[in-house]
């Protein structure tokens, strides 16, 4: 017999609060625009020397691979591509997130994203950045990139291979990145106009004055402005869809066993959605602990980018299913060869690393007091990106070294240049992140305060120099 | 502070005058008071926000934007350039046979075009916003700092100076309210505004 749902029980929905701690709007402005206007804390100092010196040690290295060849690193035949086509494929996959959550999020209307879009899209953009230095510096001549891949009028008469994957990828990165600084940029018009507004050096105020181009808040300005920003919104998602099955084209349009399949677009799209958001978190967890930005990025927030993890990690599981299958069932014994070797041979270990931190380690989040810890995700988020990188890794191994001609196969050690310039690339990126964490406001203002549940009532009294900007809301 | 009343005794203060600022605490106070000043048919109002206000565009009055139109133009004119230039120098200029596949291979050439048609797109829709909201404004200074924090406004202004003898601009302008400084204000503070004074066109810094 079933029970009637009474009015009461229907009654008692309570969307859950995206902003925590009783803020009034005048709160966002004063919590979001506070850190930037302090001298940057120790901790930034520590973190961005870090970083400068791990870029700077790369690109130390990086000059001594133009100087004495390419031949410093692991390549080898058949292995001739290595960790540098690796760093790229999982660079540009993290960059996915955030257009996710800055453009597909809002086509579904998921409020909670503004709580973190201005951050992840800022990762998107530094991501890309990071992974474009690849192609560039795998070829060993960064000089000529240029010549290979824009297509100019030339003495040489040649024009670019348009039937390549390799130059779809400049295209596709190329618009990506464009795209996504524009979309970024758009958005953070009204939150500089906001840091303009609340500056009192001048210096500063002329800064942020050029760099918000005037904006003053009319509502024919808001009407133009929204009406841009679904539409990039709208172009966004096919296009970080796009990119990344093009990235994946690098590998699937070859005739490579293990590489040539149609699973690569929506299994290589995924695995980016997958790493993306797990870097995602990383950054939120440390972020939202250092600038005090709890009530803004809430463990609901966290939760639900932890169910997403979840979700597109089995995905990523399901992929790796369907690739043992066919390769069985097809019958073909070159194919069902690289996945027996993925296992057993040499690169076993990689294939377990990979196994274990995408598959297995986030099924823990099915667990809601998981999902909600702290600890546990930043944990797992990290061992997610390190299972996603070792899965490019073993895509791009598997499938070379051991390929049709047993008298070919060679194994491939990277070496102290290969490992270093990968670990630049995380320097890079830091870099710029940590940059824009103290020049930029964070999260996204004019959207947070749009869907804040009640930000009219008296203000809170905060403790500490705060005080005053709270009475009289505003500095 | 300038008043209306301050206003009107220093006729020949240097800045012009841009019109009369009113604010509110709430945008649901805002949108009922914009319907109000829609209503009462001033030549130029306009409202202020920190943050976008739905029901705001449509108490205004405003039209739904024309930046879609432009934005399909260039996704198309993306699309086609792409094509044409890869078969151009794929089939015309320097036929080469690569992979063994036909000079004007087009499937290879769908992806280019995509992301070209995808990026043409993108960069008209900034474009042209940037260019339907006059940025970057060196015009006019924001003329409050909590604009862009908490407070909400309705400004109805200042008409530019028209010549006599310009029928046209005459004839448009008679279909409006005549501005009245005084009048205005009293206005707004009927339909709500808790604070109201005559704000002037500073330059952008």
């Amino acid at each position: 017999m079933t029970t009637m749902a009474t009015q009461t029980d229907v009654a008692q929905y309570v969307p859950e609060a995206l902003v925590t701690g009783r803020k009034i709007l005048a709160d966002v402005n004063t919590d979001i625009a506070a850190p930037i206007e302090r001298v940057p804390s120790t901790q930034w100092w520590i973190c961005f020397g870090t970083a400068l010196g791990a870029f700077l040690m790369g690109a130390f290295l990086a000059g001594r691979m133009f100087l004495n060849g390419l031949g410093v690193l692991g390549l080898n035949q058949p292995a001739g591509w290595g960790c540098f086509i690796v760093n790229f494929v999982f660079w540009v996959g993290i960059g996915h997130a955030g257009t996710l959550i800055s453009a597909i999020l809002f086509l579904f209307r998921q409020k909670w994203r503004t709580g973190i879009n201005r951050a992840a899209e800022a990762m998107t953009i530094f991501a890309v950045m990071t992974a474009l230095l690849f192609p560039v510096i795998h070829t060993g001549r960064p000089w000529y990139a240029a010549f290979w891949l824009l297509p100019y009028p030339n003495q040489r008469h040649l024009w670019v291979n348009f039937r390549s994957p390799l130059l779809w990828d400049v295209f596709a990165v190329g618009t990506y990145f464009t795209i996504s600084l524009v979309f970024w940029f758009v958005g953070l018009i009204p939150d500089l106009a906001s840091v303009r507004d609340r500056a009192k050096n001048p210096v500063r105020k002329l800064v942020y004055t050029i760099l918000s181009l005037g904006w003053r808040g009319s509502n024919k300005n808001w009407s133009h402005y929204e009406m841009a920003y679904m539409i990039l919104a709208g172009l966004s998602a096919p296009l970080v869809l796009s990119v990344h099955t093009i990235v994946s084209f690098d590998f699937a349009v070859s005739v490579l066993p293990g590489w040539h399949t149609t699973i690569f677009p929506p299994y290589f799209v995924a695995g980016a959605i997958f790493s993306g958001f797990a870097m995602v978190v990383t950054l939120m967890v440390i972020t939202r602990e250092c600038f005090g930005l709890k009530n803004y990025v809430t463990l609901n927030h966290l939760e639900k980018m932890n169910m997403i993890i979840m979700t597109t990690g089995m995905m990523v599981g399901y992929a790796y299913a369907c690739e043992f299958f066919i390769a069985w069932y097809s019958g073909n014994p070159y194919e069902a060869f690289v996945f027996r070797n993925r296992v057993f041979g040499p690169i076993w270990w990689a294939q377990w690393i990979m196994m274990s931190c995408n598959v297995l380690i986030p099924q823990i989040f099915w667990f809601k007091k998981c999902r909600r810890s702290i600890p546990i995700m930043f944990v797992i988020s990290l061992f997610v990106n390190i299972g996603m990188w070792f899965e490019r890794f073993v895509i791009t191994i598997g499938g070379l070294h051991r390929d049709f001609l047993p008298s070919s196969w060679r194994y491939y050690i990277p070496t102290g240049f290969d490992w270093g310039i990968t670990l630049a690339s995380f320097g890079w990126f830091f870099i710029w992140f940590l940059l824009f964490l103290r020049f930029l406001p964070v999260i996204a203002m004019a959207e947070v305060k749009s869907v804040m549940a009640d930000p009219f009532h008296d203000p809170q009294p905060t403790p500490g120099p705060d005080k005053e900007i709270a009475a009289h809301g505003h500095a | 502070m300038a008043t209306p009343e301050n206003a009107m005794r220093n006729p020949d203060s240097e800045l012009p005058l841009a019109g009369v600022l009113g604010f509110f605490d709430r945008p649901s106070e805002l949108i009922e008071a914009t319907t109000k000043v829609r209503d009462a048919r001033y030549q130029y109002f306009d409202t202020f926000t920190p943050f976008p206000v739905h029901g705001l565009e449509a108490a205004q009055g405003l039209k739904r934007s024309p930046i879609p139109y432009i934005t399909f133009i260039a996704g198309l004119t993306g699309g086609l350039l792409a094509f044409l230039f890869q078969y151009w120098t794929s089939a015309v200029d320097w036929p080469l046979i690569v992979g063994g596949k036909p000079f004007n291979s087009w499937p290879a050439f769908i992806p280019i075009c995509f992301e070209l048609t995808v990026l043409f797109a993108g960069l008209s829709t900034v474009a042209a916003m940037f260019i339907f909201n006059g940025l970057p404004n060196v015009r006019r200074k924001a003329f409050d700092p909590g604009l862009t924090r908490d407070r909400f406004a309705i400004l109805i202004g200042a008409p530019l100076p028209i010549e006599e003898d310009d029928e046209e601009a005459v004839r448009r302008a008679s279909r409006f309210k005549k501005f009245e400084l005084t009048e205005a204000t009293e206005f707004l503070r009927r339909v709500g505004a808790k604070e109201v004074r005559a704000v002037f066109s500073e330059g952008w810094f």
